[in-house]
């Protein structure tokens, strides 16, 4: 059967970072040594790449079915291919939504014709993303969800909330909750401070996220069910996460490359590629997300790629979309900015981009070692470049990073022992 | 000096707040004696594309284009076509076409102009977008300060009003700390934006502390969908709270000018007496306006043609 | 400074100013239906100079008002400036009469073909008569004056400095050369 060796990378393990050959046979890691030599292996030249577990994005939306125009399943794994990605988790609000089996039957399918990453679809909590009636969890399970959530639709009502995270755990699902609260977010598009003022945009609080994230928590902890938070944005949330989890309350959350790398002095130029919700806060949240992905409050790096036609974003920024296509250039932000930045060592980057997802949905990979699924991501470190829109295999260009100059190429992507990318 | 498009005052120079402010001298002297029309915009045609309603600013900058010889067209949008309607950008490209050279532009959303100006050849003059700026009416209101004090050194302006929600307020902002007044914000809570402070405003806590030796005290319109939209209780509670008096004038400098961006809510930002009495400069603000926004089409215009050197 | 050179002195402005008056009376048959506009600001002290000389040589009341021509400058559009100009309020009404329009230099004519427009739209003369105090040549327009006190032809680079009493504090016309 096929063999893919890996030769003279630079490996990135849970514990460690060396050198080693990896050899690979039925989509399996078979060895993990020095100076491996096989003839019938098909070779990889990694010397002076480093190689991580192939990349989790538990948070992504592909848009199909429905907004095609957006992205696709096949433009989507393109991107993420490229992005260093094996796996992808979409949401569910796609047109019908996701929130029957057979939607979620469809998008397993067309994954599997395009045969780039693995997709696995993420069901609605509720029917139509209505927040009102519970969907059908278990034979969406059946049909290949992973998660629930009625991302970009917060539920609202707790008590909806409360029968879903009940509910999801019989079949061993987790919640995704999109935190938001629409009453305080009041048709607001940036966040709420200075920068708002300043640009006379409607500002969306902190509290907006903060209260339904701490609502959450108390859902979790009293029924002593799991919850896991889209998206953490705020100094607030990381806190009320630290603090819930030190209790032993089952939380788990994510935050996004913006979150970490942008101030919302990017809005006061209008550029609608900078609109994306939650929106992109502050100084000191953006360090209180760093000390989160240090210290493991947050758990893990997702891109929420919200591709967008470009037209949906040439609008007035009240009217444009929210949403940033991030697929492209998570690894390079994450890299530049935590890594080069200091603030978290490349094992650490390999969990919270991959084995945290792995471990939050029960997924496979996450991990080189013997015995594993061979999804490896292989990148140059020292690569310099500047993000360009224009190349994104994704339909979605809008990004804030046009033009950004970050380190960390992807050279390949290695799926199920298969070579599905190479720059 | 000042570019292709007047945006807002964030962005402008001191300089060329005083040279547009200069030029409005001119403008006024000719305007207030009946003389005949400048020929300066003549052959030139200005649009004004309005997506929110406005008797006068639209009819300031209207009259200020014909002042100068140049043809108006005038577009009314209704802020529902700003959703469902043609693009602005569409829009802006349409007039670019039909050979038009200036756009004012009136948007319930802050940063419109700025798409708009980006995307057209057509001088763009920000004429109000959303909560961001409405600078014309702030460079009126600094012509009439100046008008009235010669200067704004040590000026204390008094802003009252719903400043969370006003474009006028930021403009006056950001143009009086560059021109060097001190610029003192009273409001109830809820119509305070967060950071105003940081922009260099002062927020006073009590009507008296804003209004204490005032030389100027400029009101802001409460639109009645604050109310509805819950952010204060009733007209007559704001009145009674927030209000301005012929008592609570007594707290400014006895010189102080009262001003208000119009249209006045009598009764409910300032009382009758306030309004028509002999420290108002409201109905002189309206004139000013004119004189104003004649020297900027003016003032844009002369930088299209790249101005010229034998004056 | 340039050297200047006078070429008339008080005494000899107020000569010349004494024949441009009686020259205005002699082609008119008199003072009758006659009226001075004086372009601002030169142009009128010479109209009210003349205006004097008249009333003490026939005994006539001759009509007399300044003209501001700033709103009818050939150049504001490619000079690009705001004037400074006032609104024209004669006092008197122009129809019919016989307009001597006061100037103190004439060059290129173009101010006098702003006053022609000036005078106008201030209502319809039986006719426009030019006086001048010096020609100094160099037309740009067909324009010539009925009345002129002294032809000093100039070059381009050359300034004729016309100064009176009200403004300067003397009567005289000089030439300098400017640099």
């Amino acid at each position: 059967m096929r063999k893919l060796l890996i030769k003279g990378g630079t490996v990135v393990f849970s514990d460690c970072v060396k050198e080693a050959d990896i050899l690979t046979e039925n989509g399996k890691i078979v060895k993990i040594a020095k100076n491996i030599t096989d003839a019938k292996a098909e070779t990889v030249d990694a010397a002076g790449l480093t190689v991580f577990p192939g990349f989790i994005d538990m948070h992504v939306h592909l848009r199909e079915p429905g907004f095609e125009y957006k992205e696709d399943i096949a433009s989507g794994s393109a991107a993420a291919v490229a992005g260093g990605f094996s796996q992808v988790c979409c949401m569910p609000n796609t047109d019908p939504v996701c929130d029957n089996a057979a939607v979620v039957g469809y998008i397993v399918a067309r994954a599997k014709e395009v045969g780039l990453c693995k997709v696995h679809p993420i069901g609605a909590i509720t029917k139509g993303e209505k927040g009102e009636t519970l969907a059908e969890m278990g034979k969406m399970k059946a049909a290949g969800a992973v998660a629930v959530s009625d991302d970009g639709r917060p539920v609202m009502n707790a008590r909806i909330m409360r029968l879903a995270m009940e509910y999801a755990s019989d079949f061993g699902l987790v919640c995704l909750s999109h935190c938001e609260d629409k009453d305080l977010v009041d048709g607001g598009v940036v966040n709420e401070g200075y920068n708002s003022t300043l640009a006379g945009l409607k500002g969306i609080p902190r509290a907006a996220e903060e209260i339904m994230l701490a609502r959450e928590i108390i859902l979790a902890e009293t029924l002593g069910k799991c919850v896991h938070i889209c998206h953490v944005s705020t100094k607030g949330g990381v806190q009320l996460l630290r603090e819930a989890k030190a209790r032993g309350v089952r939380v788990t959350a994510e935050t996004c490359p913006h979150y970490f790398t942008l101030t919302d002095d990017v809005v006061t130029g209008f550029d609608a590629n900078t609109k994306v919700n939650p929106p992109i806060r502050e100084a000191e949240d953006v360090e209180a997300i760093k000390e989160g992905l240090k210290d493991g409050t947050l758990d893990c790096i997702v891109t929420d790629h919200a591709p967008h036609h470009v037209d949906e974003k040439n609008v007035e920024y009240n009217l444009a979309a929210f949403g940033i296509s991030g697929i492209e250039t998570s690894f390079a932000l994450s890299y530049t900015h935590l890594v080069r930045g200091g603030v978290l060592s490349l094992c650490e980057l390999a969990d919270r981009m991959s084995a945290a997802p792995a471990r939050i949905l029960s997924l496979e990979g996450g991990a080189i070692e013997e015995g594993a699924v061979a999804d490896l991501a292989i990148a140059d470190l020292n690569e310099k470049f500047v993000i360009d829109s224009k190349k994104f295999r994704s339909k979605g260009k809008n990004t804030p990073f046009d033009g950004a100059e970050v380190y960390g190429r992807v050279k390949y992507t290695i799926v199920d022992g298969e070579i599905k990318f190479r720059a | 000096m000042l570019g292709k498009d007047l945006l807002g005052l964030y962005d402008a120079a001191q300089e060329d707040i005083l040279s547009i402010l200069d030029t409005a001298a001119g403008m006024k002297k000719l305007l207030t004696q009946n003389l005949k029309k400048l020929p300066h915009l003549q052959g030139r045609t200005v649009t004004t594309l309005f997506y929110e309603n406005s008797t006068r600013t639209r009819c300031s900058f209207e009259l200020a284009a014909k002042y100068l010889g140049a043809g108006t067209v005038n577009i009314s949008a209704s802020s529902s076509s700003v959703q469902k309607g043609e693009t602005l950008i569409d829009t802006g490209k349409t007039l670019d076409a039909m050979k038009n050279d200036v756009i004012v532009i009136r948007h319930p959303m802050g940063g419109a102009p700025r798409l708009l100006a980006k995307n057209v050849r057509a001088s763009v003059i920000n004429g109000g977008d959303g909560m961001n700026e409405h600078p014309t009416q702030a460079l009126l209101d600094f012509y009439t300060m100046r008008e009235k004090f010669g200067s704004f050194k040590g000026l204390k302006v008094a802003i009252l009003g719903d400043i969370k929600h006003s474009r006028v307020a930021k403009s006056n902002l950001f143009g009086l700390t560059k021109l060097g007044a001190e610029v003192v914000m009273f409001s109830p809570a809820t119509l305070m934006p967060q950071g105003i402070d940081r922009m260099g405003a002062k927020i006073a806590h009590s009507r008296e502390e804003a209004l204490a030796g005032a030389n100027v005290v400029m009101g802001l319109r409460i639109q009645l969908e604050r109310m509805h939209g819950g952010l204060f209780p009733s007209l007559s509670e704001y009145a009674q709270y927030y209000g301005v008096s012929e008592e609570h004038l007594k707290y400014a400098d006895k010189d102080c000018i009262v001003m208000h961006p119009g249209p006045v809510n009598r009764g409910v930002e300032f009382t009758t007496g306030v309004i028509d009495g002999g420290n108002s400069e409201i109905n002189e603000q309206v004139l000013n306006g004119v004189a104003v926004r004649m020297a900027l089409l003016f003032l844009l215009c002369k930088n299209r043609q790249g101005g010229s050197e034998n004056a | 400074m340039a050297e200047e050179r006078i070429l008339l002195d008080s005494a000899a402005v107020a000569r010349t100013l004494t024949r441009l008056s009686h020259e205005i009376a002699e082609k008119n048959k008199g003072t009758e239906g006659v009226c001075l506009l004086g372009i601002k600001r030169r142009g009128e002290i010479i109209a009210r100079r003349v205006r004097e000389i008249l009333s003490e040589a026939y005994g006539a009341d001759v009509p007399c008002a300044g003209l501001d021509i700033g709103m009818y400058r050939d150049d504001l559009v490619s000079g690009y400036f705001v004037p400074d100009a006032s609104v024209n309020e004669l006092g008197f009404a122009i129809d019919g009469k016989k307009v001597v329009l006061c100037d103190d230099v004439l060059h290129t004519g173009r101010t006098v073909r702003a006053a022609i427009e000036a005078i106008f739209d201030l209502g319809r003369p039986a006719c426009v008569q030019l006086l001048e105090l010096v020609d100094r040549g160099g037309k740009q327009m067909p324009v010539f004056a009925d009345f002129v006190g002294k032809n000093i032809p100039a070059a381009g680079s050359e300034f004729i400095d016309v100064r009176l009493k009200e403004l300067e504090g003397e009567d005289a016309v000089g030439i300098r050369r400017d640099r």
